[in-house]
């Protein structure tokens, strides 16, 4: 298995025709992922490459069975897109949208709460599950299938760590990027739990930085329901506070959201930490 | 985004937020003219700069007659005040916000921000006005009341008493405190704010509420639909250099270190700056040039880092994702021509195409140190200026 997405995954593309849209579910159909239609208002009826175009998202999954989004419109319309999608019964829906106001996000997250799907993001790289399904922007030939589960805040950080682990043999079950947004959909602990459910994990990586406490709480959870082994690396120990480090989400905020915090709570609750970035696929050869 | 005090108690009076009288000045004359206005003493003269911790640092001062509004406006003015949250070299102060002065009853705190973990606006109160809230939510969190607004029903009625009542407030004051907190609520919303801060927030001897302090900052995902608030954006309070930066679409944080560095991805970029540190020097600057970033951005940023007098050498790393590797040489080659390179630099690079990015820079015959992994990379950095 794998979590959340595979081969059998359908996935829809919201702006499509627009120049990222085209540019990556271009790459995603290369790399083997099922696209099954693009919504793009306006252009509904015509093609991209031999991918059908929708003016709605519910026209696009009642006429392809799509049932996971993938999300480029730019960020004004971000929140829309998302609610859209989760209004037409999509599954997964994928925000790779850097951007959206916050309470556009705080009114989404809790438009949600009522409905049944996964948002993965904003702001963040996407999924895959490498070798099966790839819905986001990372570069897929990187990443390697295997055993290893990676769940991260970041991008190209994520890249980092994936390129390492490749190289030194160790494949990945997933990797997820859920995003550098102060709100988002999935968070560290929704991840954590479905690989702790996944036949094929064996171990997971956790990819934090400074800002908020997401990676406390997960430390938390880690520690009272994860019984395979977590390395966890965390970016921005030497970020100054106050400051917003590039993503929405990574500042340190009065005495919260230190890097140092998120370091003693992974310590206090059994997680390797990795403290050079340019060592974690040594260390989690070592410890896996 | 911020803005200054006087910018967002002018804000706060159009949402019918009730605010002590008063104007900016921007010279002693001004200042004269204003408390003339104020129809009676005291007047409180108050620093207009971005930071708090005003009062401790000097900046704000009561004045008992027209003559000491003229010594403390004369004095102020042009001060450089250094606060806990201005750094050590402080901020000059330019304006000043001269105000009717207030009896005082009560001193309370106020606060509305975003909460991440819950996904809704919540409410801050506390009855230790005017102190540090940071302190105060440490050392006796019991003191501080926290009510969860649902942004998709509003702030509702009985939430407004639970703040109210849970300050303590005089029943005769509650008619005064409900209309201050639901016309709060609504500005935060209209506006996109990501905090909005009243501290100290007052009670009058006479039963009303009033915000003797003011601060809000905004979302800057959101500007986009608030373009009245780009006039607000005070420049001479932003370092220049992130200004320039910001220019170009540059994530730029001015540091004070010695190593510039140049990193494709926040996380990434972050974690660069930690192995600068981890290897023994000190990075100068946090810069992100995006995941995807063009060759243009690359050599803005490069220019930028560059013109930097402290920075004694460069730490590029590119972890070429949606970014080729040989696009990026060709910037860093291009920028590098152009701007003439008098400090070590030190280019680490991994991912799609990098052997033909490194073939380029090689055959650049330019003075850069190529490096094979990070490790490598935090070494070759450290010598070069220790």
């Amino acid at each position: 298995m794998s979590i959340f997405v595979n081969k059998d995954t359908r996935l829809l593309v919201q702006g499509i025709t627009g120049n990222e849209g085209s540019f990556h579910t271009r790459q995603c159909i290369e790399y083997g992922t099922c696209v099954v239609a693009g919504v793009t208002p306006g252009k509904g009826g015509k093609m991209m490459d031999k991918v059908p175009v929708f003016n709605t998202v519910a026209q696009a999954v009642k006429g392809t069975g799509a049932n996971a989004s993938l999300i480029f419109v730019p960020p004004p319309f971000g929140a829309d897109a998302i609610m859209e999608a989760a209004d037409a019964g999509v599954a997964i829906i994928v925000a790779i949208t850097e951007g959206i106001p916050i309470l556009d996000m705080v009114r989404v997250k809790n438009f949600l709460a009522a409905k049944k799907c996964r948002l993965i993001g904003p702001n963040c790289p996407g999924i895959i599950t490498p070798g099966e399904c790839k819905i986001g922007i990372m570069p897929g030939k990187i990443h390697k299938q295997g055993s290893i589960g990676v769940v991260s805040r970041s991008g190209t950080l994520t890249y980092e760590v994936v390129d390492q682990l490749t190289k030194l043999g160790l494949g990945q079950s997933t990797c997820i990027g859920i995003g550098g947004d102060p709100v988002n959909g999935t968070n560290f602990i929704d991840v954590l739990s479905a690989f702790q459910d996944d036949d094929q994990t064996s171990a997971i990586v956790m990819v934090g930085e400074i800002g908020g406490n997401a990676e406390e709480e997960a430390a938390a959870f880690i520690n009272a329901n994860i019984t395979k082994p977590v390395v966890g690396f965390i970016a921005g120990l030497t970020a100054p506070p106050g400051r917003r480090m590039g993503h929405a989400g990574a500042i340190i905020s009065g005495s919260s959201g230190t890097g140092a915090a998120k370091i003693a709570a992974f310590r206090d609750n059994g997680i390797h930490v990795c403290e050079n970035l340019g060592e974690i696929g040594r260390i989690c050869k070592e410890v896996f | 985004m911020k803005i200054h005090e006087y910018q967002a108690k002018d804000l706060f009076r159009r949402y019918n937020v009730l605010v002590p009288d008063g104007q900016v000045a921007f010279s002693v004359e001004e200042a004269k003219q204003i408390a003339a206005g104020l129809g009676g003493f005291p007047v409180v003269v108050k620093a207009q700069i971005h930071a708090g911790g005003r009062g401790k640092g000097g900046g704000v001062k009561l004045a008992a007659s027209m003559e000491e509004v003229e010594a403390l406006a004369g004095q102020i003015l042009g001060m450089t005040l250094i606060t806990h949250q201005t750094g050590p070299e402080g901020k000059r102060v330019q304006k000043l916000l001269i105000e009717a002065g207030q009896k005082i009853e009560q001193e309370l705190y106020l606060g509305l921000l975003v909460d991440r973990a819950t996904a809704s606006i919540v409410i801050m109160a506390s009855r230790d006005g005017g102190m540090d809230i940071e302190q105060v939510a440490q050392k006796t969190p019991e003191r501080i009341i926290k009510v969860y607004v649902d942004p998709l029903m509003g702030l509702q009625g009985y939430q407004i008493r639970e703040v109210g009542f849970g300050l303590g407030l005089p029943a005769g004051a509650m008619k005064s405190f409900s209309g201050l907190l639901s016309n709060l609520y609504k500005l935060f919303v209209a506006y996109d704010s990501s905090m909005v801060e009243i501290n100290p927030l007052i009670l009058t001897p006479d039963d009303t509420v009033l915000a003797l302090d003011a601060k809000v900052d905004f979302d800057s995902n959101a500007l986009y639909r608030h373009k009245d608030l780009l006039e607000l954006r005070d420049l001479s309070e932003e370092d220049p250099m992130e200004v320039e930066a910001s220019r170009f679409n540059l994530n730029y944080i001015n540091l004070e270190g010695n190593v510039g560095n140049i990193v494709n991805g926040a996380g990434l970029a972050m974690a660069t700056m930690d192995i600068i540190k981890n290897a023994g020097a000190t990075p100068a600057n946090f810069m992100d040039v995006g995941g995807g970033a063009s060759s243009e951005q690359v050599e803005n940023a490069f220019r930028i880092i560059l013109a930097d007098p402290k920075v004694k050498a460069v730490l590029i790393n590119i972890f070429g994702g949606i970014l080729r590797c040989d696009i990026f040489a060709q910037g860093v080659v291009d920028a590098a021509r152009k701007t003439g390179i008098r400090i070590p630099v030190v280019v680490r690079m991994e991912g799609t195409n990098v052997d033909e990015g490194k073939r380029i820079l090689a055959d650049a015959g330019l003075d850069l140190i190529a490096a094979s992994d990070l490790s490598d990379a935090a070494d070759k950095i450290a010598a070069a200026v220790n």
